[in-house]
Formats: C-alpha cells, structure tokens, sequence
C-alpha cells in the first residue's frame, strides 16, 4: 500500500505544495561500446529513446544520468548536447541511466492548475444543484482523491487504489497544514509553503496512513 | 512530536494571565507607537483580520463543520463553537434585525480585558478591536463580506460588551468549485 504523491493547490488554482513519495522502478542503467544500438531523439526538451527497445529500456524511456552524473534537459551536466556526446566514439564505454521521464516542477505546476479546472467542470456538469467538485480520479494504477476546503484550498492524495483511509488522510492533511503552515507567521497565505515542520510532519502521517492501510476507515 | 499528539486532545492549557497581558502589552504599546486612539483601533482591526483569515482554517480543521446555510446559522456557529473553541466563552446571540442580516453577540465576561481599566485620555480606544477584524478575516475567508463593531463596552461604562455583526454581502470572486 503506497501513497504516491501530495498536491496542495491553493484559491487561485496554483500548486503551492508538492511531495513524492514514489521512486519510480522502471529504470535501468547499462554500459554502452561505440556504436550505440539505441536510436535516441529530442522530444520536449528532453533526449528520448525512439527505437531499440530492450533489457529493460523501453521506447520513450528518456536519458536521466550519463556515467553516474544527471542530464539537464538536453545537454550533459557540463553542457554538452547529449545527442552530439553520444556520437563521439572518445566517449566510450559509457554508462547511461535510462528511466520513465520525472514530471519537472513547471509540467506539475501545469498539471495543477488544468486540475483546478477539471474540478470546477465537475460541479458544472452535475445534473442535481450543488454538487460538489471531482472528488476522486480512477485510473488502473493509481486513485486521486481531492478535498476542497470551505476556503478554496484543495488537498490532492495520489494513491493506489487498494489504499484505503485517505479521506481521514487529506483531514489529517488539513490540520496539518492549519498548523505549521498557517501558525508560521513568515508564511504569506497563497504563496509555495516552504515550511520544514510543515514536510515533517506530512512525511509522518503518510508513514502512518500506509501502515494503517488495509485496516483505516474506508475510503 | 509531543505537539503533535496534543492536537488531538485540543487543550494545550496555558495561563489565560499571560494571554491578558500578552494582549495589554500589545495595545500599550500600539498607543505608545501612534499616540492616536483612532489609528490604534484601525491596527487593531487590521491585526485581527490577519489572525481571521489563517484561524478560519484551523476552525474548519478542527471542528469539521460544514458550510453554513444562512446567516442564523453562522451565528450560532460563531457564538458556540468559535468562541467556545477558542476564548472559552459562549455569547449570547440576540437582537436580530427584520431582515435577519443583523445579530449581536452578548459577551458576559471578556478574558482580553481581565483586570484592565480604561484612563480618562483613550476614551475612545476600543480595547478589544482585535476580536472584530478576526470575525471579519474569518468570515471573508468564507466568501461573507460582514461589517462588525463593538456596540457596547465594558470598560466604557456599559453593563455588557456587545458586538454589533452586520452581514453585507457574498463574495463572488473566487468562489470554491461547487458553491451555487
């Protein structure tokens, strides 16, 4: 029982907190010997595999650390395009990590705010008066569910979907976010909580929803 | 963390006289800096309504109360959770208005203003403004827009303190998803 990710969003529909909890199993490092069998390409500033499936590395995993060090983006950590390194036989033998692209910080901004629309739809489209906003997203590998408060915050919990006892977890979520966040008076309401009790104590009650899991109220 | 479990219990006790002078320390020193009774219940207001808008969160956080459907509810939502919750006491709720857009709330006893007495040269401070700009913080935060004065005060000679609320309007801007 995992819980993946929190997303605070705050009034205006902006992401003011985020938190993963998930370390993604997907990802594969080998040594590679001139030529490279893979046929990598750019795709959104990233540099992607296109073509040569296989050991573990799959098409569209992208190129996330070349012999131990992170990429940025396309180039190498020392700026170097990746495409242009890996064509030059001098490098080799080289290691190369390879792994499902990590949502950057802007694309989850992105994703917070057309959340904080999505949700809005969801009352509008209701056929009955007063119907809340999206309470929980159903995919088959993980369930969102999102607690708006009578004020405009929303707290967003992604977890798997045998997890159970997320609603008292986004309550939880709230108290906590009332006290170290609030309680803080150099945090300025709608602005990025950076708050290190505020973490603490989020990471705790995460650690105590999964283990109380199977056995919390349910969802 | 042992705040962490006090949270439940919800009672961390503390001296209510540090609480008392923490305040008279604070008004006190407000005249001091603006030598002005009018200017130091505008801070006061001011002050207030930046504790409102981030104790409306802990209240709903704690209490769990859902929204409220009129005015009347609100009222008696503030006179006996709020208060009770925070200050101990609970106001009566009375005179209402015709239109039902008007209550007072009816303080027998003020812990902000234990032992203090008023001299003769603030006869016009409101001592204990900052409570109005937390009903008013708190209560925007809630999409109501309310105006909210001290009708009558103790330490100005009245019998008891009352506070005048006056609901003004709805905020529509930035409404939640899901409010009509």
């Amino acid at each position: 029982m995992v819980i993946f990710s929190v997303y605070v969003v705050n009034k205006a529909g902006g992401l003011i907190y985020q938190y993963d909890n998930y370390v993604p199993r997907a990802e594969a490092e080998k040594t590679f010997s001139y030529p490279l069998d893979l046929v990598l390409k750019h795709h959104d500033e990233k540099v992607v595999v296109s073509f040569g499936q296989r050991d573990g590395i799959r098409v569209g995993h992208a190129v996330l650390s070349i012999n131990g060090v992170d990429v940025i983006g396309k180039n190498t950590a020392d700026g170097k395009d990746t495409l242009e390194y890996l064509k030059d036989a001098a490098n080799y033998p080289v290691s190369i990590r390879f792994g499902r692209a990590r949502l950057s910080s802007n694309e989850k901004l992105m994703l917070a705010s057309m959340f904080h629309s999505l949700f809005a739809i969801g009352s509008q489209l209701s056929p009955e008066v007063g119907s809340s906003g999206i309470e929980m997203l159903e995919t088959d590998v993980f369930k969102l569910h999102c607690f708006q408060t009578l004020t405009g915050i929303k707290f967003i919990v992604l977890a798997d979907p045998r997890q159970s006892g997320i609603d008292a977890l986004l309550r939880k979520i709230y108290e906590i976010y009332s006290d170290f966040a609030l309680k803080n008076p150099f945090y300025s309401l709608e602005m990025p909580i950076r708050c290190e009790l505020f973490d603490q104590n989020l990471k705790s009650s995460l650690e105590i929803a999964e283990k109380a899991g199977n056995f919390g109220a349910g969802s | 963390m042992s705040r962490q479990s006090n949270r439940t219990t919800d009672s961390k006790k503390m001296n209510s006289e540090l609480f008392t002078l923490t305040y008279g320390a604070l008004v006190t020193q407000l005249c001091k800096d603006y030598e002005n009774d009018e200017e130091v219940n505008k801070q006061l207001d001011k002050m207030g309504y930046n504790i409102g808008v981030r104790l409306i969160e802990d209240f709903l956080a704690r209490s769990s109360i859902g929204r409220c459907q009129d005015f009347r509810e609100t009222a008696d939502v503030i006179a006996k959770v709020a208060f009770k919750m925070y200050l101990g006491i609970t106001p009566s709720v009375t005179n209402w208005s015709p239109a039902g857009d008007e209550f007072s709330l009816i303080l027998e006893n003020n812990p902000l203003v234990d032992f203090v007495e008023l001299p003769d040269n603030h006869s016009t401070l409101i001592y204990s403004n900052l409570l109005c700009g937390v009903l008013r913080g708190a209560l925007e935060m809630v999409q109501m827009a309310v105006d909210v004065r001290f009708a009558q005060d103790t330490l100005r000679g009245d019998n008891v303190t009352e506070i005048r609320m006056k609901f003004i309007k709805r905020i529509e801007e930035n409404l939640p998803a899901g409010d009509d």
